[in-house]
């Protein structure tokens, strides 16, 4: 009876041999499409098709999380409360109003806190804001740490801009399609952001490791092997050449351990990042100053504006 | 017809994609998600043969490395999907297609997709990610793809029964 479902109607097979040059086909369509991506670096001709699909794909994906965010957000809030009655025990003796505002929690109180942070990021660093939601995530299997987000080039988001949240920084705009973007996260395998140590000013290269577990590690390679890095000390970024693809002055995360090797002569850092990678919703990408349409910005003064016409 | 069976075949493909990246995660360990249009290209490969399997994997894998949030190298999922659709569908023309066969079929085309993935990925050294590490996600990607197998393989099955052109009885 269980088995019955499992099976097929018999006689179907025994005169249907695969026809080999189908496979053929098959196996050198994906070897022409790896290699054409494979040489063809940033300007491959693989990445219209990638920005058509991601047009196609966008939407629904988006709809998708819209639909299951709200099941979603069920054991995230409870999670969240309770860190914030952590939190909370913690501070109560030097913040009794901190206390006051934490018990009477809710999800739109969590959402309107994560906003707050952002806007505050706006102030603290300077930068016009766009926010905008995690809405995929890729998975582990293909060894890369991305997220899609919902906000596009009809909000003002392009390529190389940098995104952080109210933690610190999450990660770059690879590509970006009319309503979402693919960010690279700073933990990926591939991806190398500038770091400059908050005590030395001293710079480096931070170097991601794939993971996006909680126990998620960078390594800091500090280009002067003389500094000694020292536990605790918070990196920043070191900002690119006109903001793109980072800006300067984000945190990044603190030093946990250093080790060093005599063989490479160099000393190498252990930095835990400030954002936790597990749990990313909401997120701002730094936009150039006085120009969007689409959706609100924050702005450096921490006002926000309202979304023009699209 | 066909026009409109193939379509019903890219959204079923479409779905288990999209579903992929924004639903698992939620219920992800440490990252690693079932794959599931892995396991709608072993089901149809199941049903419907090694040939209609690979063409279907084929287009499931282009969907993975194209649809964002990937970044990858485009086709290395194409590729791995393509020989996971043949070799299924190879193993059903040997196998007698019973609950356990079909998880075993599941187990082995899962640990092969990864790791064809994963071999792709320390060839072209796209991201470089150690090998033990590599192993543990394959291991648990497997774990997670046979935990599904029960939900997904008679839905994907029964869909892809459904789907079949009429046949001319001998």
């Amino acid at each position: 009876m269980g088995e019955k479902r499992w099976r097929r109607p018999e006689g179907l097979d025994k005169n249907e041999r695969p026809r080999r040059s189908v496979l053929v086909a098959l196996v050198l369509a994906s070897v022409t499409m790896i290699t054409l991506d494979y040489r063809g670096g940033s300007d491959s001709p693989v990445e219209p098709v990638r920005r058509a699909v991601g047009e196609a794909f966008g939407p629904v994906e988006g709809t998708t999380a819209a639909i299951i965010r709200p099941f979603m957000a069920v054991p995230d809030f409870l999670r969240s409360t309770n860190h914030l009655r952590q939190d909370v025990a913690r501070l109560e003796a030097e913040n009794d109003q901190l206390r006051r505002t934490v018990e009477t929690t809710d999800l739109d109180r969590n959402r309107l806190a994560e906003l707050e942070g952002l806007t505050r990021t706006a102030r603290n660093t300077g930068y016009s804001l766009v926010p905008a939601h995690v809405i995929a995530l890729g998975s582990r299997q293909s060894f890369s740490a991305t997220v899609t987000i919902d906000a596009g080039t009809s909000s003002g988001v392009h390529a190389d801009m940098t995104v952080l949240n109210n933690d610190g920084l999450v990660g770059r705009v690879v590509r970006a399609t009319r309503t979402t973007a693919t960010v690279v996260l700073v933990v990926d395998a591939d991806s190398v952001v500038g770091g400059r140590l908050g005590s030395s000013m001293e710079i480096g290269t931070l170097s991601g490791r794939g993971a996006t577990g909680g126990r998620t590690r960078l390594d800091l390679d500090l280009v002067d092997d003389a500094v000694v890095a020292n536990e605790g000390d918070v990196v920043t970024t070191w900002g690119s050449e006109g903001g793109a693809p980072y800006v300067a002055g984000i945190p990044i995360g603190t030093v946990t351990a250093i080790y060093s090797s005599p063989r490479e002569t160099s000393r190498r850092a252990v930095v835990k990042p400030l954002v936790d990678f597990t749990s990313l919703d909401l997120v701002g990408v730094v936009v150039p100053g006085g120009e969007t349409r689409g959706r609100g910005v924050i702005k450096a003064d921490g006002t926000r504006t309202a979304g023009g016409t699209r | 017809m066909t026009v409109l069976r193939a379509f019903l075949a890219f959204c079923v493909v479409a779905l288990a994609v999209v579903l992929q990246v924004t639903v698992f995660p939620h219920v992800a360990w440490d990252g690693i998600v079932p794959n599931l249009a892995l396991l709608v290209v072993v089901g149809a490969a199941l049903v419907r043969g090694p040939q209609f399997a690979a063409v279907l994997g084929f287009v499931a894998g282009a969907v993975i490395d194209l649809a964002p949030p990937a970044d990858h190298i485009a086709g290395r999922w194409a590729l791995a999907l393509v020989v996971v659709g043949y070799l299924a569908g190879r193993v059903r023309q040997d196998l007698k297609p019973t609950a356990g066969a079909v998880v075993l079929t599941v187990a082995a085309s899962s640990f092969v997709g990864t790791s064809l993935f994963a071999l792709s990925g320390l060839l072209l050294r796209d991201p470089v990610v150690d090998v033990s590490e590599m192993l543990r996600i394959i291991l648990v990607a497997v774990l997670w793809d046979v935990l599904l197998t029960p939900f997904v393989l008679p839905l994907v099955m029964g869909l892809f029964r459904r789907l079949e052109p009429a046949r001319v009885a001998y």
